[in-house]
């Protein structure tokens, strides 16, 4: 039952639509009120998020811990814009541990029937953060850890 | 294909008589009076392009007397693939996990109107 849809924009963006069989109030609290985020934020099977920090207000800060037991690793951000129940800007950096470049990301939700049409674009990672990544995974060396980078990456690509 | 050559094959990606052009590869090798027939462009111009979409991993050139056939670099095409499948993967994931929780807030929702 995939109702996503995911395409690139240019060599930008890539941007990410999917229906949810709930109003846009819901959408855009589980985007934002942490108790929620944490339930499903999570990327692949077996990572759970213990730090879940999201102020849900303009420079806000959004701080994502996220482990698998394991290893472990943490996203940074800003809220920039919040228009309650339709849209959300906010900027965010994955620590690997040195911060990737800022990515901007934009959250769009509308009324689609009985539920919800989100709109999601995101910047691509470029050269140098994909670059920094595979750093990291060779400072730690072995396949176990390309892995987990792998994981990572997933994780990262919310 | 290096994290560089995937950065490329992306901005390579982003114009459209490149996408046609590689549209046009996928049924086949090509040559470069091939590939400008259908466009209204001229062979430098596809030569241009081309050299963009060689760079980028994207497609691989041969000689064959002075001509220079152009098809898919196998490579080049399943490294993109590869990264946007990881990407829709998680997405996909997390979403499906999403449709849970919005399904309990629902839920609870109805609870509190009882």
């Amino acid at each position: 039952m995939s109702k996503m849809v995911l395409k690139t924009e240019g060599d930008k963006f890539v941007v990410v639509t999917r229906h949810f069989a709930a109003p846009p109030e819901l959408v855009y609290r589980a985007h934002t009120e942490p108790e929620l985020i944490q339930k499903w934020l999570l990327g692949p099977d077996g990572w759970t998020m213990p730090v879940c920090i999201n102020e849900a207000r303009p420079g806000g800060k959004i701080r994502y811990e996220w482990s698998n037991g394991k290893a472990g690793f943490y996203l940074t951000g800003e809220n920039l814009e919040l228009d309650p129940y339709r849209r959300i800007v906010h900027l965010e950096r994955m620590h690997l541990p040195d911060p990737t470049p800022d990515n901007r990301v934009e959250t769009v939700f509308e009324a689609d029937g009985d539920g919800t049409l989100m709109t999601m674009r995101m910047t691509l990672p470029d050269e140098a953060t994909r670059a920094q990544m595979l750093a990291t995974n060779m400072e730690r060396g072995m396949e176990a850890s390309y892995a987990r980078l792998e994981n990572m990456i997933q994780v990262a690509c919310f | 294909m290096n994290p560089s050559n995937l950065d490329s094959a992306f901005s390579a990606l982003g114009d459209p008589t490149r996408r046609a052009i590689l549209a046009r590869l996928a049924q086949g090798e090509a040559t470069v009076l091939e590939l400008a027939e259908p466009f209204d462009i001229t062979q430098p111009a596809i030569s241009r392009h081309l050299k963009v979409l060689e760079q980028a991993g994207l497609i691989v050139r041969r000689v064959e007397g002075s001509k220079r056939p152009c098809r898919l670099s196998k490579d080049g095409v399943d490294a993109i693939d590869k990264w946007l499948a990881m990407l829709r993967k998680a997405l996909a994931k997390n979403y499906d996990r999403l449709d849970e929780v919005l399904a309990g807030m629902q839920e609870e929702g109805r609870k509190d109107k009882q």
